[in-house]
């Protein structure tokens, strides 16, 4: 599950790796935020959640959160997240959470690109932002 | 035609586009909800119309708000129209909005099938780029089955963007599809070769996926990853690997040694934190293996090195992980970790509580008799300046947890753990009184040497008023008062001043305490005042006596009056006796030794194996019927009479009495059976569960021997605190590192003069075995019976296959009017340590849990007790009820945590509960002349209802009716009965109840209709379901 939000709660990115209804997603999504935004910077970058663990992090109002199992390494996911937002900064040129708003249909194409079926797919951000844009001339 | 196009396209500009929906929904924050339900209102029109950009732009904007949280799943089959343009742009907006919302019930997905495979073979590679993408979100075992052929030919696609998307998403195929995985195989194995290092690590992440979930089939590929790993610089993909053969190396021990030299040069040479954590990870977890093979090249002394360098950064990511796995080498190589004690105790400072936390738990593995003191003493700083109490609760069970490890272990001193255990008890708003108190009990009663300084102890906590006038808001805390009335009250012949803790006890203000804790006060007032007649024997001076015997006379009547029954029946017992005793003094009888009579014998802790080492006698078999069990339609027939008996044995009538044990058993069965099929029951008391438990004879209980060989010391104050305990054992300690040192040297010389050659000298640290401990406690030997047998065969079953929790039974109590006391029992069927369980319930308008005050309506309360594996609890919780005239059911959760050997995780459990309207009832028996009287009175109204074929014979068929729905009989007469029962709020419900020709019916009559309707209907529902 990877998760964007901005700090009162609007989701920005909910992309999922595992079947769940709208009402659960929805759920997740709010006990997740809960979590998370307590946070402040002086805390760890992991916390437990149900039988999973979110990485997170984040940047200025926004926070990406990414589900894993507990025997998942920690720092090659907060990496994976710090990756996937470089690319988007490339991509949307000093991304903002607005260019995030009017573009989410882009930011999956990001994701889709980076993450597949839950496995980090691409990390190289020279080959991902070629990707991108082709598929961007062709619209 | 055209017209319609014109209009159509003039439409299409006053269309909102994303960005206007987007800028629509930011302006109207607050009336969201319902500027988006004009907008999807729009939405519907415009994907009504035939053009295609109109419906893409609809569906793009549907994904939108479907992230936002709307339903969009009516729009599926539209979201298939837009995924068949053949436009990439709107094919692109098809698949996103499906791989959003589609899911495995989705109905229309069947429908993609062709669409998808046409997409995959498209001579475009961005084409069956996007299918491959989305296809991973929504595929089903139906499509994976029907396309894996086609994905498995991608894997061999020319170009490496598709090969790569392609391998990633057989992943998800073989876990919808699993037949696939032996025909992709080979194939999946060659692409670890392929030329494209991207496509190359899709491999490695699916073949390590799979790897983790079924190790011992990729053994094989162990060499192929071997080298890989020693020639791959991505550290993406070193991850894995390392992870991979951490899934295989317990399988194959051999291969851990292989992986420590490798491993150990990625550690010295990597920068990538990530990878150095893997790897550190990785060769803990391969030294746990070696450990059991006894094969262990080295302690892993590399990783505790960097993993201090990790505890030691800024960085609060890498401390806390550096503490998880330090706890992981804890497990096996606990002497390698403790050195870095103090670095663990620093980390108890730190901001983050989850970092505290692993601090905690790691310390909880590094004490020994040594250092025990010294940690808790630090621990207990903590505890006073914590801040949340959750954080200090937690505080103070590990400090509990610690010094109560492995049966008192590591403690070398009592005293100093009761006054550990006092000074808890200051803590304000703890829950965790209860674990004090059990602690207090527990070391009093096993460390007999322990019992007069305890019982000093207790004697101030008792005449201490601050935790009695604290018990009003934090509830908990008085509980350590129940473990200090108590004993105080068996040990009273340590006590300084028997009659001073007496009038303790017996303060007003100890009516303010819970009932159970009261009870216990009056108990052992009850024993305190016979200890003082004894003392007082003999002596000419019997002022003291008639004193307190006045005292008890005087303070008794105010408990007589209190609520509880419990406490009510003790203290007009006990105030009888006192009365009985204070006449007999007046005659100047000496009672004192008949007194103490009352409470003579000492208690003595049981093993909690005891009973099953008990051998059984020869001749004996437990499994054999001792009589023949009733036939099968006999036990129909009788079952219900047994109920419908036993309800009638509550109200006591005298000819119900005598029915014998194996009646009882009988019935205590048939009811069993009755509940075990309606697992929500709720009935109206819980009473006359116990009772039957015969009761055996006391001496049979094996018990616990403790037996003491030093003498204690004499404490040098009344309230002495821990710290002084601390230096006290240092001296002490140095005394006897003195004492060893003079004997060393002694036997030094003797052996240099014999053999001219020194062994050792060294003034070192002491190590472990030579700590003698001030009170030698062998608690862990417990005496068993005679003959008992030796074999520990009493492990719990491994082979349980839940690890959930069983909420077994729920029972109603229902009190006064606009309350109802469910009780609940837990029940741990998993094999794991359950903890911090939370009851929460969904409130309705009408029933509403009842939380403590100051806690918010949406705060679950805390169960207040852990479940060990296999072990069952019950606990109560209370529902305000406004209405009773309609059933409810109330939603509610359990949340958790499953503490296992290594981790613990957070679960939870969803239930509903279910009030029927009979469980607002209450039986209440009701005299013939009382219910005619009530029949007449105009208040009730009256209806009935027919049951049809009805094939139970009549009693059977009221006692199901009084046992279900809690009424009484108040007189039958051939196939005729008239039955009664109350509701809480006092609304009396008549039945009258007649049977013929298989048909029943029921005229009742009510003072409130609809509960009689609710009534009536779960009557017949009872009739319906049997």
């Amino acid at each position: 599950m990877l998760l964007g939000f901005n700090r009162a709660g609007k989701t920005r990115l909910a992309k999922w790796y595992m079947q769940f209804d709208d009402d659960e997603k929805q759920k997740l999504i709010e006990e997740v935020h809960a979590v998370v935004t307590v946070r402040d910077a002086k805390h760890t970058n992991f916390v437990e959640f149900r039988n999973f663990k979110i990485i997170y992090r984040r940047y200025a109002g926004l926070y990406f959160c990414i589900c894993v199992d507990v025997t998942d390494n920690n720092l090659a996911y907060l990496e994976g997240i710090h990756n996937f937002v470089e690319v988007l900064n490339e991509y949307f040129h000093n991304v903002c959470e607005l260019d995030l708003v009017f573009n989410f249909y882009k930011v999956y194409t990001v994701v889709d690109e980076m993450f597949l079926a839950g496995e980090i797919r691409e990390t190289s951000q020279t080959k991902v932002l070629k990707q991108l844009l082709m598929l961007q001339s062709l619209e | 035609m055209a017209l319609k196009m014109v209009k159509g396209s003039i439409d299409r500009i006053f269309d909102k586009n994303l960005q206007d929906l987007v800028r629509g929904v930011r302006s109207h924050r607050e009336d969201e909800a319902k500027y988006i339900s004009s907008c999807i209102d729009e939405i519907k029109q415009e994907l009504k119309q035939d053009n295609i950009a109109v419906k893409a732009n609809a569906v793009c904007k549907l994904t939108y708000l479907q992230m936002l949280g709307y339903d969009i799943s009516w729009a599926a089959f539209n979201i298939v129209e837009v995924m068949s343009s053949s436009k990439f742009t709107y094919k692109r907006i098809g698949y996103l909005a499906a791989s959003q919302c589609f899911h495995d019930g989705t109905d229309v997905i069947m429908l993609t099938t062709n669409q998808i495979r046409k997409d995959l073979s498209s001579p475009n590679q961005y084409d069956t780029g996007v299918a491959l993408t989305g296809l991973s979100c929504f595929v089903t075992p139906d499509l994976a089955r029907d396309l894996a052929n086609d994905i498995m030919t991608l894997m061999s696609h020319t170009k490496p963007y598709i090969r790569k998307k392609a391998v990633l998403i057989m992943y998800k195929v073989f876990l919808k599809y699993p037949e696939s995985l032996r025909p992709a195989f080979p194939r999946l194995k060659e692409k670890l070769d392929d030329p494209d290092p991207g496509v190359q690590s899709a491999a490695v992440n699916v073949i390590c996926e799979l790897a983790r979930r079924n190790p011992r089939n990729y053994l094989s590929l162990a060499p192929l990853f071997f080298k890989l790993m020693t020639s791959s610089t991505n550290n993406w993909v070193l991850i894995k690997i390392i992870k991979l053969f951490g899934a295989l190396t317990p399988l194959e021990p051999r291969l851990g040694k292989k992986l420590i030299e490798p491993l150990t040069n990625l550690i010295h040479s990597t920068s990538a934190m990530s990878l150095l954590y893997e790897c550190v990870n990785t060769v803990i977890a391969d030294c746990c293996v070696c450990v059991k093979t006894d094969t262990c090249p080295r302690p892993p002394q590399l990783c505790v090195q960097k993993l201090r360098i990790l505890i030691e950064d800024s960085d609060q990511n890498l401390k806390y992980l550096g503490l998880l796995a330090m706890s992981k080498i804890l497990k096996t190589h606990p002497k390698s970790v403790q050195s870095h004690k103090d670095l663990v105790l620093q980390c108890l400072d730190d901001k983050d509580e989850s970092i505290r936390l692993r601090a905690l738990d790691l310390l909880y593995g590094m004490v020994s008799k040594k250092n025990l003191m010294e940690i808790v003493k630090k621990l207990m700083v903590h505890v006073d300046k914590a801040e949340g109490t959750t954080y200090r609760d937690e505080l103070l069970t590990k400090i509990i947890d610690i010094c109560s490890q492995s049966n008192y272990q590591y403690i070398t001193n009592f005293e100093w753990y009761i006054s550990i255990l006092v000074e808890l008890t200051r803590l304000e708003g703890t829950r965790h009184g209860h674990l004090i108190a059990s602690q207090m009990l527990d070391v009093a009663v096993r460390v007999k040497a322990i019992r007069g300084f305890a019982v000093v102890q207790m004697a101030t906590l008792l005449d201490n008023t601050t935790l009695l006038a604290g018990s009003g808001q934090h509830k908990s805390i008085c509980e350590v008062l129940y473990a200090a009335a108590w004993i105080c009250g068996e040990f009273s012949e340590h006590l300084e001043d028997p009659v001073h803790t007496l009038e303790a006890m017996l303060r007003p203000k100890v009516a303010t305490l819970p009932g159970h804790i009261q009870a216990i006060y009056i108990q052992n007032a009850a024993k305190l005042f016979a200890a003082v007649l004894n003392g007082q024997q003999g002596t000419p001076d019997c002022q003291t006596m008639q004193e307190s015997s006045q005292l008890l006379i005087d303070r008794l009547p105010l408990f007589v009056q209190s609520a509880d029954l419990e406490v009510q029946e003790r203290a007009s017992c006990i105030l009888q006796l006192v009365k009985f005793i204070q006449k007999l003094q007046h005659k100047e009888v000496e009672v004192g030794e008949e007194v103490t009579a009352l409470f003579a014998g000492e208690l003595n802790p049981v093993a909690p194996k005891a009973q099953k080492k008990v051998p059984v006698p020869d001749g004996l078999d437990l499994d054999a019927w001792i009589n023949e069990p009733p036939s099968e339609s006999e036990s129909e027939d009788e079952k219900p009479v047994a109920v419908f008996a036993e309800e009638e044995l509550r109200h006591a009538r005298p000819h119900h009495t005598e029915v014998d044990e194996k009646e009882l058993a009988r019935r205590r069965e048939a009811r069993k059976q009755e509940q075990a099929n309606n697992p929500f029951y709720i009935k109206a008391s819980p009473t006359s569960q116990k009772g039957y438990q015969d009761s055996t004879g006391v001496e049979h209980i094996p018990v616990v021997q403790i037996d003491l060989s030093v003498p204690l010391k004499v404490p040098g104050g009344w309230m002495s605190t821990s710290d002084k305990y601390l230096k006290l054992e240092e001296e002490r300690r140095q005394r006897e590192r003195k004492e060893r040192g003079k004997k060393e040297k002694k036997k030094k010389k003797k052996r240099e003069k014999r053999s001219g050659m020194g062994r050792r000298h060294d003034s070192g640290p002491e190590s472990e075995e030579d700590i003698a401990p001030a009170h030698m406690v062998d608690i862990v030997t417990e005496e068993m019976p005679e003959n008992a047998l030796s074999s520990d065969d009493d492990e719990k079953d491994p082979n349980d296959p839940y690890r959930a929790l069983d909420v077994c039974d729920i029972q109603g109590n229902l009190q006064n009017g606009s309350q109802v006391v469910v009780s609940i029992i837990f029940e741990n069927k998993s094999t794991s340590f359950l903890k911090s369980m939370e009851f929460n319930v969904l409130d309705s308008l009408n029933s509403k849990l009842q939380r403590p005050e100051g806690s918010g309506p949406h705060d679950g309360l805390t169960v207040p007790f852990q479940l060990p594996p296999g072990v069952s609890n019950e606990a109560r919780f209370i529902f305000s009820v406004q209405s009773i005239v309609m059933p409810q059911r109330l939603k509610g959760t359990l949340t958790f945590i499953v503490k296992a050997d290594d981790s613990s995780t957070h679960e939870k459990l969803d239930f509903k509960l279910h009030f029927t309207c009979s469980s607002y009832l209450i039986t209440t028996p009701c005299y013939s002349d009382t219910f005619a009287k009530l029949l007449e009175s105009a208040d009730l109204k009256g209806t009935s209802v027919r049951l049809q074929e009805v094939s139970l014979p009549f009693h059977h068929l009221l006692a199901k009716i009084c046992f279900h729905h809690h009424f009484s009989v108040v007189e039958r007469i051939d196939s005729c009965a008239s039955l009664y029962s109350r509701s809480i709020q006092g609304h009396h419900v008549c039945l009258l109840v007649k049977y013929a020709h298989q048909t029943v019916t029921i005229d009742a009559k009510c003072d409130e209709s609809s509960l009689l309707g609710n009534v009536l209907e779960e009557i017949k529902k009872t009739f319906s379901q049997s």
